[in-house]
């Protein structure tokens, strides 16, 4: 890297950089307000002007176009980042729709500037092609994150769940940056390509199980991989439905890709033997554990949040197979999180009508608000799997890769035959979910209420994905 | 021929205007319903007289899909498929007359039913594995809401039952197609290519990935011992539903076996063939005997679905033209007999009598209080008993005479079946509608029990499924000339054949 081309890097980076300036121009012009403005309206201009630099953001990233590494190898344009980028931007975008509007959080500008910084880092984490950049990468969306968690000071149990997001996330970056000391210490070289190629010309050696193993740990903290799940259940439970919805949806989508990018590209196919039985115990002990203890919720969010540790025993077992191409699990992710940020915005919505913490606050949804009812039945059954919506088909194109991978005695296969008989097992706790919203009466007192028309048009727009991306998967899978 | 997939597009078209429907009125939700069912029936129809019968599927629509996973929105028809088709617009269409009376959320009750029958046609029209399993899991949710919404006696854990024994059948299937998918090298989900590709597969696995998708598939078929959500399923589930459930939604798994899992492993049919036979055996004189005992009106037609299913899955294991000929036929008589008998029960006797109880119904004279239903419900029971003169009649002589031709001990037992659906019937036909003997001189204790009269949508629907079987009884040749050409095509025959093509 003899000579800096900051033109290169402007032009790499130009999301990042609408993101920070629009996070950076929420805080300003909230600053500014008068005093006597009142705070829907503050809460009305944070959110435009967020959507404005997210949709600036979306532009940018898609003007990026796939032109490979990029300022001297430090980032990467291609296909994984374009999507992924799009992708968490989009995600973000329905987050900020549902949260500007539903929440009633004190500061929202402040709330709706974290989402900004969180979404940057992100989009970093999908571009970064190497190992500070990824580290720093997922420190600034983590960061914002653990204060998003911890963001509603009305209620004990948010920071709780901010607390314990910060202290499960600060120990698996602990690790994380230990594995990557290690990393570099074999290799010499904090660049992907660079590391991949030292280390298919070495040995195998203790020292990099160790340096993997303590990556993974990270990257299951991330996934909420189960036995690195424990912090989920209380952050879904606890935090404000927006930021449990971005944890959930967004940040998701960006450590599958930062961690496919990672394990393919950085530490590389020729060691994966040393790293594939690590995911694969990780994949099959969530599977397992989430569907089986999702069976016991009775809390909305807790199921919910377990619904996501056994989906993430599936997005451990598509990073598994994307070797060949990370097109099948970044389809899941995402939709996943469109159907995830979904779900919590019907929660967030039916919290501005009453409390919506138990299963049975959703009683009769279908009479309470038909609209909101119509849309909990397409994330939840999207979720569950069923098709034509877009949930079935990132499990179908997962579970096809694994078992292409060497059919039924391959390394994947068996994984795959366990998440399908899961998935016959999580359909049952998604149904319970359906009965209390469609077949339940509705409780004494629980009335019709009305969604504010943004809210209405984010969760419109999701559902509709959920149904266009289930019924032309190519869109995205196409790309890859 | 091509207007057969404007059968799905009506249903699902249906549904959506349904639900706009229902939003101002009951009425109108229900008009859309019988609108779209009765459009689609006049397009299998008009398919019907066009077809010409030939081996082989006879393609109606080929568009790309899913290029990354190699699929294809494929649709193609035989003999076999046409057949099926048109036993679920008759189906539906009865099934939206005698849901007339329908007045809760009448919107959302089409909306579900109209999904439902739009994924069965699109099970019966799908020549690729993928579109196949995708409308197969399409038709199973709307069962859910349609039994736990408006369903009678335990409905949510009959619901709850039911779906998750669909859905864990399902996955066997998911598993095995995936599996079979994989193994053919991951390029095509159309099923002859898959049949090509399986013919190389070892042994084993062949054996394995039958093993999954037929008995996945047998699940909804009610094989027994995995067939315990039928009767509790039947019996939660509001009439029309019921109908479709026993008449037509059992029948997609024993199209799913016959179609996906015989001819794609035709070698491991042959080494499964006795364990299936003995299980449709023990299915049929099982549910049979279970059904003597019933005190519930509807679980003895329950119970008695399932032991009439028995026959098909026998026909299939027994793998000769004339057995998987007859099975196919009495997929079609099953279907419009079960309909009339859960109309009987389900509308016509409880939504007056309001109660199912045989004990109950016993102490009224039904056959003078409700003359309509109890000669349709006598017709109905003859044709399920398989007296000549209805559908029943070919089909379970054919199964029973392909049978023997494989097995001779297989069909005695499965004669013996037949005795027992002999008795069940006459029993819950003496004990229900003349259980209180009345001579004609005693005088019409009509004001004891007043009952609403039979309407035209009551009338009509049984007439149009009992001038089915009838036709059908007597005219049997008007579906084997279809069917029999369709056993013809070189994926049939290797499944008849127990060998590759």
């Amino acid at each position: 890297m003899s000579s800096i081309s900051y033109l290169e890097l402007w032009r790499a980076l130009l999301p990042e950089a609408c993101l920070t300036l629009g996070a950076v121009l929420v805080l300003a012009m909230d600053l500014a307000a008068p005093a006597g403005r009142p705070a829907a309206a503050r809460r009305g201009t944070a959110a435009a002007v967020a959507l404005i630099a997210l949709a600036a953001a979306g532009w940018a990233a898609a003007r990026s176009g796939t032109a490979g590494p990029a300022f001297g190898g430090v980032f990467v344009l291609d296909r994984l980042t374009l999507i992924t980028r799009l992708g968490v931007i989009g995600l973000a975008l329905l987050t900020v729709a549902l949260a500007g509007n539903l929440s009633r959080l004190a500061n929202a500008a402040e709330y709706i500037a974290l989402i900004l910084f969180a979404t940057a880092g992100f989009t970093l984490m999908a571009a970064s092609n190497q190992l500070l950049i990824a580290f720093l990468a997922l420190e600034l969306a983590s960061l914002a994150l653990y204060v998003l968690a911890g963001f509603d000071k009305t209620r004990p149990e948010s920071a709780e769940a901010g607390l314990k997001y910060f202290l499960f996330g600060g120990v698996s970056a602990a690790f994380l940056l230990f594995g990557f000391s290690l990393l570099y210490g074999l290799t010499g070289s904090i660049a992907f390509p660079e590391i991949a190629r030292q280390l298919a010309a070495q040995p195998p050696s203790a020292l990099l199980v160790v340096a993997l193993a303590m990556i993974l740990v990270a990257f299951g903290f991330k996934a909420a991989a189960a036995p690195f799940h424990l912090w989920a259940p209380d952050v879904y439970e606890g935090a404000p439905a927006g930021s449990a919805a971005l944890i959930a949806s967004a940040s998701k989508l960006a450590g599958v890709a930062l961690f496919t990018r990672l394990l393919w590209a950085g530490v590389g196919a020729p060691v994966a033997v040393s790293w594939l039985p690590v995911l694969a115990i990780l994949a099959a002990v969530s599977l397992v554990l989430g569907n089986v203890a999702a069976l016991a919720q009775s809390n909305v969010r807790r199921l919910l949040a377990y619904s996501a540790i056994s989906h993430a025993g599936a997005l451990v077992l598509g990073v598994m197979v994307a070797g060949r191409s990370p097109g099948a699990v970044v389809y899941y992710a995402l939709t996943y999180g469109l159907a995830t940020v979904g779900a919590f915005g019907v929660i967030a919505a039916l919290e501005t009508a009453g409390p919506s913490r138990r299963l049975e606050d959703l009683a009769g949804l279908h009479r309470r608000s038909p609209f909101l009812a119509g849309c909990l039945a397409i994330y939840i059954l999207s979720l569950a799997g069923i098709p034509p919506l877009a949930g079935f088909l990132g499990k179908f194109a997962v579970f096809a890769d694994a078992l292409r991978a060497g059919g039924l005695n391959g390394p994947t296969g068996w994984l795959a035959f366990l998440a399908i008989a899961m998935s016959a097992v999580a359909l049952y706790y998604y149904l319970l979910i359906l009965k209390q919203a469609f077949v339940a009466a509705p409780k004494a007192g629980a009335g019709q209420f009305a969604v504010p028309p943004a809210a209405r048009l984010a969760l419109g727009v999701a559902a509709v994905a959920i149904i266009v991306l289930g019924i032309a998967p190519g869109l995205v899978l196409g790309a890859f | 021929m091509n207007a057969l997939p404007w059968t799905i597009l009506f249903s699902f078209a249906g549904a959506i205007l349904a639900l706009v429907a229902g939003t101002r009125s009951a009425a109108l939700a229900r008009r859309v319903g019988l609108v779209a069912t009765l459009a689609g029936l006049a397009a299998t129809l008009l398919a019907a007289t066009r077809f010409t019968p030939g081996p082989g599927l006879q393609t109606v629509l080929d568009l790309p899909w899913i290029p990354q996973l190699g699929v294809r929105c494929h649709l193609a028809a035989d003999g076999i498929s046409l057949t099926l088709v048109v036993l679920t617009g008759i189906a539906a269409t009865a099934g939206v007359l005698f849901s007339w009376n329908i007045e809760e959320r009448a919107g959302e009750f089409f909306a579900l039913y109209l999904t439902l029958i739009g994924g069965v046609y699109g099970v019966f029209l799908s020549a690729d594995a993928f579109l196949l399993f995708v409308f197969y899991e399409i038709a199973i949710v709307p069962k859910y809401f349609l039994i736990a919404s408006w369903g009678s006696t335990n409905r949510e854990y009959g619901a709850m039952k039911l779906v998750l024994y669909s859905f864990a059948g399902s996955a066997l299937v998911l598993g095995g197609l995936l599996w079979a998918f994989a193994a053919a090298g991951g390029r095509s989900f159309a099923l002859a290519d898959l049949a090509a590709a399986a013919a190389r597969f070892p042994r084993g696995d062949q054996l394995a990935m039958f093993g999954l998708l037929f008995f996945g598939f047998a699940v909804l078929a009610g094989l027994f011992p995995f067939h315990t959500w039928a009767p509790t399923g039947h019996v939660a589930a509001p009439t029309a539903a019921s109908m479709l459930l026993a008449g037509v939604v059992m029948k997609l798994g024993a199209y799913g076996c016959l179609r996906v899992a015989m001819p794609l492993f035709p070698e491991a049919l042959a080494w499964w063939q006795p364990a299936i036979a003995w299980l449709a055996i023990a299915g049929i004189l099982y549910a049979g005997l279970v059904a003597l005992v019933q005190d519930d009106f509807k679980f003895v037609i329950g119970y008695s679905s399932v032991s009439h299913m028995g026959f098909v899955l026998l026909g299939l294991a027994a793998a000769n033209p004339q057995a998987v000929g007859g099975a196919v036929l009495q997929m079609f008589s099953h279907g419009m007999i079960a309909g009339l008998l859960f109309a009987v029960v389900g509308r016509i006797v409880y939504e007056r009598t309001h109660t199912r109880r045989l004990d109950a119904l016993q102490g009224m004279p039904l056959h003078r209080l409700l003359p309509f239903g109890a000669v349709v419900f006598v017709l109905a029971g003859m044709a399920s008993m398989g007296m000549p003169g209805f559908s029943g009649f070919p089909a379970e002589l054919a199964i029973l005479i392909g049978t023997w031709k494989a097995s001779p001990i297989w069909a005695l037992f499965a004669a013996a079946g037949i005795l027992v659906a002999a008795a069940f019937t006459l029993r819950v036909v003496q004990v229900s509608f003349f259980g209180r003997t009345a001579s004609a001189s005693d005088p019409a204790p009509a004001n004891e029990y007043p009952f609403a009269p039979v309407t035209w949508p009551e009338k009509a629907g049984a007439a149009l499924l009992l001038a089915s079987t009838v036709l059908i009884g007597l005219r049997p040749d008007l579906l084997l000339d279809w069917i029999n050409p369709a056993l013809q095509s070189p994926l049939m025959q290797a499944a008849l054949r127990g060998g590759p093509p």
